[in-house]
């Protein structure tokens, strides 16, 4: 009995959901397919996507056929999923980390199947990979909450220690640190993308511990309720948070996919498509930001507007040196901005000035 | 460490564990009949929609609170229909159970992922809250919190002060004699089951209505295998679910907060703590019941009663 309750214990896999949008087509329609991780209701990751998907059903109209799974497990599940999508797609997205290797796997035994990787960085003659610069979001609300904490204490909700979390962190406190050199940064990892209950938790810990800014890198609203409640300021992550805190929402960093997607369809469309490496952001419109709330005063916002400005025209990079690491060892020269690879794609190390342990 | 700061992390606490010794607390009763329903998790977020979705639309959580213990109950029920009745296999029905809750709360709930809802709070309980320290420590918790602690008195008043608990744990150490005596031995685990779903749904909307004001797929997060370990932990004792409860709560918030205060200790050996703590005590159990000194484990549990007169 207790043998097989603990192995149960195990979390299962969970059942996941087909939803195909299918409409009346004229001639031949390109056939593509979404693979998410999560639910599209988490108002994160996700939601973010499938807003993506419905904006390039929306401009090709009958030239595409979308379909998309949701829930798919960064398991042997996926490339089942992946096999199933490709034998009946034209182009295949898989949207998380986790499905690099199925995805090249699959790859390789469809090679007239496109198939675009978000995330990772393996590319073959039919694998794309596309990113976002998320880190530039993060530089802007980095200055943000810079002057807006009192405590000089910002909260960060973290989910698990890989390159484009560490980015986001250092980002965040660099830029925050050039506008108020007194500011701390509290960094909670709760090694979890998705778990509401824990997130509120973590939100609670640091708010105790004099955290009054709060910042994350999880995928639910939770944390954003919470700063509502207590009084305290956060930022959407992944999509406009509003919703669940109109007074706490200062901005938000919202993953715009769309026009991506609507590109890389259109070219399958027109036999124009080629294996690509983009790593897009803010001068792209990768990434863009939710309204900015009117409770900031206005210097608060024109330093916000005028930062995403700058980093629309390609004119500053978050990354700019001098810069050492945590340890106090150089990384970046005076001016010098760091490479795609292997320093962006590969961080793992705290910048100088960050208190918290980096996580072993 | 300052006296708000004490009090907040305490706080902390008994929201992480509530949850836990609602579920814990009614999967104990469940098994001390004899019965293993491994169909927590579904039970527990069922609930947290039901509870959701009513205090939603009416802004009443009496209300909610109640929609959550029948939500819990009526997909119990389901469970308790097929192994009581069909006889069907409990471990492969609870598992069944805790997918089609899963799933069917993604399903049922899609219309309220962009919604939130007014939560249920803390109370201060007149004159006694204004206690220093201990006010606040002890008199001004959410009523729920209150509400599982009664809940845990009441599941070990019953069975162990009253005649029917009594028949309850026969029936779970060994149901052919009890039904020889002439006890209706389907009749007291269907009500049992009933009552561990109650109990799981109350756990589950916990999150939904005390803790974070959204509704989200799989918010439970995998506490209902947590509370199926801690029946085993607390060895079918009743008060050692609060324990149990508060040491698996306690150390998820700790962590989070050592974390704020940069203690070295690797998040992910504490986050391991309590599922090491749980195997110990297994372990140290079966030794125990090799004795033949201590008999803590319902001898029946899992086994399916098929009457044969």
């Amino acid at each position: 009995m207790s043998k097989g309750r603990f192995s149960s214990i195990l979390k299962l896999s969970v059942l996941s959901t087909v939803l195909a949008f299918t409409s009346n087509v004229s001639a031949d329609p390109v056939k593509a397919a979404f693979v998410y991780i999560g639910p599209t209701g988490d108002h994160g990751w996700t939601y973010a996507h499938d807003e993506g998907v419905k904006y390039a059903k929306e401009k090709l109209g009958d030239d595409v056929i979308m379909t998309t799974i949701e829930n798919v497990a960064e398991n042997s599940d996926s490339e089942r999923v992946i096999t199933s999508l490709a034998r009946k797609n034209d182009i295949v997205f898989t949207t998380s980390f986790g499905y690099m290797n199925p995805t090249v796997k699959v790859a390789k035994r469809y090679p007239d199947v496109k198939f675009e990787h978000a995330t990772g960085y393996m590319l073959e003659d039919n694998v794309s990979v596309y990113s976002a610069r998320f880190y530039e979001g993060r530089h802007v609300i980095g200055k943000i909450a810079g002057r807006m904490t009192e405590s000089n204490v910002i909260g960060y909700i973290a989910s698990f220690p890989i390159p484009e979390v560490i980015r986001g962190i250092n980002s965040a406190f660099l830029a925050a640190k050039s506008v108020n050199p007194d500011v701390q940064i509290k960094v909670v990892w709760v090694y979890s993308w998705y778990d509401p209950g824990k997130e509120a938790d973590a939100a609670n810990a640091l708010i105790a511990q004099g955290a009054d800014v709060l910042m994350q890198h999880t995928d639910s609203t939770a944390a954003m309720t919470v700063a509502e409640e207590k009084g305290i300021y956060a930022f959407g992550q992944a999509s406009n948070m509003r919703e669940w805190g109109p007074n706490a929402q200062l901005t938000g960093i919202i993953n715009d996919w769309g026009p991506y997607y609507a590109d890389r369809i259109a070219a399958v469309r027109d036999g124009t498509w080629s294996s690509s490496d983009t790593f897009a952001g803010v001068q792209q419109g990768m990434v863009k930001f939710a309204p900015m709330n009117n409770n900031m005063p206005t210097e608060v916002k024109n330093e916000a507007m005028k930062a995403i400005i700058d980093l629309s025209m390609g004119a500053i990079h978050p990354f700019t040196g001098p810069i050492n690491k945590q340890d106090g060892s150089p990384w970046l020269a005076e001016g010098e901005t760091p490479p795609n690879f292997p320093d962006l794609l590969t961080m793992d190390f705290y910048v100088e000035g960050i208190d918290s342990q980096y996580p072993n | 460490m300052n006296e708000s700061l004490f009090i907040n992390i305490i706080i902390g606490i008994s929201i992480a564990s509530t949850p836990l010794i609602f579920a814990a607390i009614g999967e104990l009763l469940v098994e001390r009949s004899g019965v293993l329903n491994l169909g927590v998790e579904g039970m527990m977020i069922v609930g947290a929609l039901l509870g959701f979705i009513v205090q939603f639309h009416t802004g009443n959580p009496f209300l909610a609170v109640v929609a959550a213990l029948l939500g819990g109950m009526a997909i119990s029920s389901i469970f308790a229909f097929l192994t009581q009745f069909l006889l069907t296999n409990q471990v492969a029905t609870g598992l069944a159970l805790t997918l089609f809750g899963l799933g069917f709360s993604a399903f049922a709930g899609r219309g309220y992922t962009e919604e939130t809802i007014v939560l249920i709070k803390a109370v201060d309980i007149p004159v006694l809250s204004d206690i220093p320290f201990i006010g606040p420590l002890l008199f001004s918790m959410n009523p729920l919190v209150y509400l599982a602690f009664l809940m845990v008195y009441l599941v070990w008043w019953f069975l162990f002060r009253t005649k029917q608990g009594l028949i309850l744990r026969s029936i779970g150490d060994n149901h052919d004699a009890a039904h020889a005596i002439g006890h209706n031995v389907v009749r007291y685990r269907f009500m049992a089951i009933l009552f561990g779903g109650a109990m799981a749904g109350v756990g589950g909307a916990f999150l939904s209505l005390v803790q974070v004001p959204i509704w989200g797929e799989d918010m439970t997060a995998g506490r209902g295998w947590i509370a199926l370990g801690l029946v085993v932990f607390a060895s079918w004792q009743p008060f050692r679910i609060i324990l149990g409860a508060i040491l698996f709560g306690g150390i998820t918030v700790l962590q989070l907060h050592a974390q704020g205060f940069d203690i070295r200790i690797s998040a992910q050996y504490l986050s391991m703590l309590p599922y090491l703590a749980t195997i110990i005590i297994l372990v140290s159990l079966r030794i125990r019941l090799k004795n033949k000194t201590n008999r803590t484990v319902p001898n029946c549990l899992g086994r399916i009663f098929h009457s044969t007169s």
